[in-house]
C-alpha cells in the first residue's frame, strides 16, 4: 500500500492547523520540535544509515549556531542568509571530523566524539574569539518580523519558515537515503569489508556522510539559534550531544519518521518530568534509554513500521484469499 | 622557572595518579568486556557522595570510605549482572546507548539525593606543605593511596588464583568456562572492582575539585586519554598513561594553553593517539579473522 500521497497532505496540515489554532508559545515549542528533528536526522543519517556513533553532535549543532549567531549581529546579515553559509561551515567542520574518524572503529569514536562534546562549551569561551563569540555571555539575536507583510506573528512566521526548511531537508535524506549513495552508506554499515570489496569508495563515502551529518545538525542549530534568539557557551553543554542521542534511539536508529518522535520526546518529556524534581528529566531519560535498548531495540519509528507493514501485508493476504475464493 | 616547572610536574603527578586509578578501572572493564564504560565517572561521583555522607553521620574518615568502597563494588556486580549481562552479544551501539543511559541516571541520582550545590570534602591529610614545599600535604596523601591501590590490584592479578582466573576470562572465555573459571561472575568481579577503585579515586580528587554531581565528567576524559595513551588493554600502560595525562595536563594548562582549554587537552591527546598510534604506548596491536 502506498501512502506517498499523504505524507505532503500531512505535512501541510501540520503546518497550518498550529498556525491557525496554537498560541505563540506552543508555536514555539513546536518549532523546537521541528529544530530537534532535523538535528536529530542528521544524527540517523549518521549512526542509524552509516553505522558511525557520534556522541558529539551538539558540537556541530553549537558550530551551526554560533555561525548564524555571529553573521547576524557581526555582519548584519539576513537569517535566511545565514543557513547556507552555516550549512558550508558545518559541513565542512563535519568533513574534517570525518577524517580522523576513518581511523576509529565503533567504540572508539563513540569516545573522541564523546571528548568533543565536552570540550565545545570551554572552546567556545576561549578568550582569542570572544570578540566574535561573545565569550561568556554570548550573543543575542532579533527574531525575524514576517516578510512581505503577511499578518503573522513572529512566531508564526519562524515556524512556517522552520517547517519549510525541514520538509525540504527531509525530502533530501530520504532520497539519498534511498539512492547509490544511500544503498553504499548502508553497504558500509552492514559489512564495511564486502562493501569495500563491492568497489564502494569507503574513505569519501564515510567522510561525506559525516559531512552532511553534521551539516544537517548544524541547520538545526541555525535555525533553534534564530528561535531561541540567544546563544551562549553554557547552553552546548555535553548533555545537548547525550540528549540527541536518546531522541535518536527512542525515535528509531535508521527511521526517518521516527526522527520527529524523538524529537517531540526530547522537547516535551522535560516539560512533565520538571514537575517532579529538577533532576527528573534525565533519570526518566536515562531509564527509557535503557529500556528501549532492551525492549524496542528498532526505537518507536521502527516499531510503528513494522506494526504497519504486519497490518497491511495482513490485509493484502487476506485480500489475496477472497480473490483467490472468486476465481473457484 | 626551573622551580616553578619542578613544581608543576610534581603536581601533575598527584593528579596524574587519580586519573591513573580511573584509567585502571576503564580498562579493567574493556579488557573482560571490550567495553568502555562512559558512566564509570558518574558512578565514582556517587560513590564519593555515599562516603561523604558516612563522614557526616560522624563515621571516622577511612570506615566511611571503606564501607563506600564495599558498597560501590556491590553496586558495580549488580549493575553488570542486571544491565550488561544480557547484552554480551548486542551491537556496540546497544552498550553505548545503556552506558549513556546508566550515565544519566546515576548523574541525576547524584543531583536528586545529595543537591546541585558544590560541597566541601574532607582530607584525611595534613594540610601543609611537604616535600620542601612542592607538594601539599593532600597532594602526596593521595599519591600515596593511589599508588597503594595501584600495587595491591597488581599483586591481586599477578599473585593470587582468583586475579588469575580474572585475567583467564578475560583473554580466553571459552577456554577458561572448559577448564572451570566461572567466566561470568569473573566479568561481575571485574565491574565490581572498578567501581571500588572509583569511589577511591573519587574520595582522592573530591578535596581538589569539590564535589557536584558533574565532578567527574572532565576526569573520566582525561582518564580515556591516559588509558588510550598507555594502551587500552593494557592495565600497566594506562596507569603509566594516566601520571603522563596528568603531567602533560599541568604543564600544558600552566605554560602552553592556560586553564580554560585544559579540557580541549584531552581530546587532542585523544585524537592524536587514536590518529598516529591507536594501540597506544604498551597496548598489542589486534588482529582480527574475517
Amino acid at each position: 500500500m502506498r501512502i506517498s500521497w499523504l505524507v505532503p497532505i500531512l505535512a501541510l496540515v501540520a503546518v497550518i492547523v498550529p498556525v491557525a489554532e496554537f498560541t505563540d508559545y506552543h508555536l514555539f515549542q513546536l518549532t523546537m520540535v521541528v529544530v530537534y528533528a532535523i538535528a536529530i536526522l542528521g544524527l540517523s543519517l549518521l549512526i542509524g544509515f552509516n553505522g558511525q556513533i557520534s556522541l558529539g553532535h551538539g558540537a556541530f549543532y553549537a558550530i551551526g549556531a554560533y555561525t548564524t549567531a555571529i553573521l547576524m549581529t557581526t555582519w548584519n546579515m539576513p537569517y535566511w542568509l545565514t543557513l547556507p553559509v552555516s550549512a558550508l561551515v558545518c559541513a565542512g567542520f563535519g568533513f574534517l571530523i570525518g577524517l580522523p574518524a576513518l581511523r576509529l572503529g565503533g567504540l572508539y569514536l563513540a569516545l573522541t566524539t564523546f571528548a568533543l562534546a565536552v570540550a565545545i562549551p570551554q572552546i567556545l569561551k576561549y578568550k582569542a574569539i570572544d570578540e566574535w563569540t561573545g565569550g561568556v555571555q554570548g550573543l543575542v539575536i532579533d527574531k525575524p518580523d514576517a516578510p512581505f507583510g503577511l499578518p503573522l506573528s513572529p512566531d508564526q512566521w519562524l515556524y512556517i519558515f522552520t517547517a519549510f526548511v525541514a520538509s525540504i531537508l527531509y525530502l533530501v535524506a530520504w532520497n539519498v537515503v534511498r539512492g547509490r549513495v544511500g544503498r553504499a552508506m548502508m553497504a558500509i554499515r552492514d559489512h564495511s569489508m564486502a562493501a569495500e570489496a563491492m568497489g564502494i569508495n569507503l574513505p569519501i563515502v564515510k567522510t561525506s556522510a559525516f559531512a552532511i551529518s553534521a551539516m544537517y545538525t548544524g541547520l538545526a542549530g541555525s535555525l533553534g539559534a534564530i528561535a531561541v534568539q540567544f546563544v551562549a557557551p553554557d547552553s552546548f553543554q555535553v548533555f545537548v550531544s547525550v540528549f540527541l542521542f536518546v531522541g535518536l534511539v527512542v525515535g528509531g536508529v535508521s527511521s526517518i519518521g521516527g526522527t520527529l518522535i524523538g524529537a517531540a520526546f526530547i522537547e516535551f518529556i522535560p516539560n512533565f518530568a520538571d514537575k517532579l524534581s529538577k533532576a527528573a528529566p534525565s533519570a526518566v531519560y536515562g531509564v527509557i534509554l535503557i529500556a528501549v535498548m532492551f525492549l524496542m531495540p528498532m526505537g518507536a519509528g521502527g516499531f510503528l513500521y513494522a506494526m504497519w507493514r504486519k497490518m497491511t501485508h495482513r490485509r493484502g493476504a487476506e485480500t489475496a484469499g477472497t480473490q483467490a475464493k472468486a476465481a473457484e | 622557572m626551573f622551580a616553578g616547572v619542578l613544581h608543576q610536574i610534581m603536581s601533575g603527578i598527584a593528579t596524574g595518579g587519580i586519573y591513573a586509578s580511573v584509567a585502571l578501572a576503564l580498562v579493567m572493564i574493556y579488557q573482560a568486556t571490550h567495553h568502555v564504560n562512559f558512566a564509570q565517572g558518574e558512578m565514582a561521583t556517587f560513590s564519593t557522595y555515599i562516603t561523604l555522607t558516612f563522614i557526616n553521620a560522624g563515621f571516622p574518615y577511612w570506615v566511611a570510605l571503606g564501607t563506600a568502597v564495599v558498597l560501590s563494588f556491590i553496586v558495580g556486580v549488580a549493575i553488570e549482572r542486571v544491565l550488561m549481562r544480557p547484552l554480551a552479544n548486542a551491537p556496540v551501539l546497544a552498550s553505548v546507548g545503556v552506558f549513556i543511559g546508566l550515565l544519566l541516571i546515576v548523574n541525576s541520582l547524584s543531583g536528586w539525593f545529595f543537591d546541585y550545590t558544590i560541597k566541601q570534602f574532607p582530607t584525611p591529610f595534613p594540610d601543609h606543605p611537604m616535600l620542601g614545599g612542592y607538594l601539599s600535604g593532600h597532594e602526596l596523601g593521595s599519591t600515596a593511596v593511589t599508588l597503594i591501590v595501584l600495587i595491591s590490584v597488581y599483586i591481586f592479578f599477578r599473585f593470587t588464583r582468583l586475579g588469575l582466573a580474572m585475567r583467564a576470562a578475560a583473554f580466553n572465555p571459552v577456554s577458561s568456562r572448559l577448564v572451570g573459571v566461572r567466566v561470568g561472575w569473573m566479568l561481575a568481579l571485574g565491574w565490581g572492582l572498578a567501581a571500588a577503585i572509583g569511589a577511591i579515586a573519587g574520595a582522592m580528587v573530591a578535596p581538589v575539585v569539590f564535589l557536584d554531581p558533574n565532578m567527574m565528567a572532565g576526569i573520566l576524559l582525561y582518564a580515556f586519554a591516559g588509558a588510550l595513551l598507555g594502551g587500552i588493554d593494557n592495565p600497566l600502560g594506562a596507569v603509566i598513561g594516566g601520571f603522563m595525562v596528568g603531567v602533560i595536563e599541568n604543564l600544558g594548562g600552566a605554560y602552553l594553553v592556560g586553564t580554560e582549554l585544559k579540557l580541549t587537552l584531552a581530546l587532542v591527546i585523544i585524537v592524536t593517539v587514536l590518529t598516529i598510534k591507536p594501540t597506544g604506548l604498551m597496548g598489542r596491536k589486534v588482529f582480527s579473522r574475517v
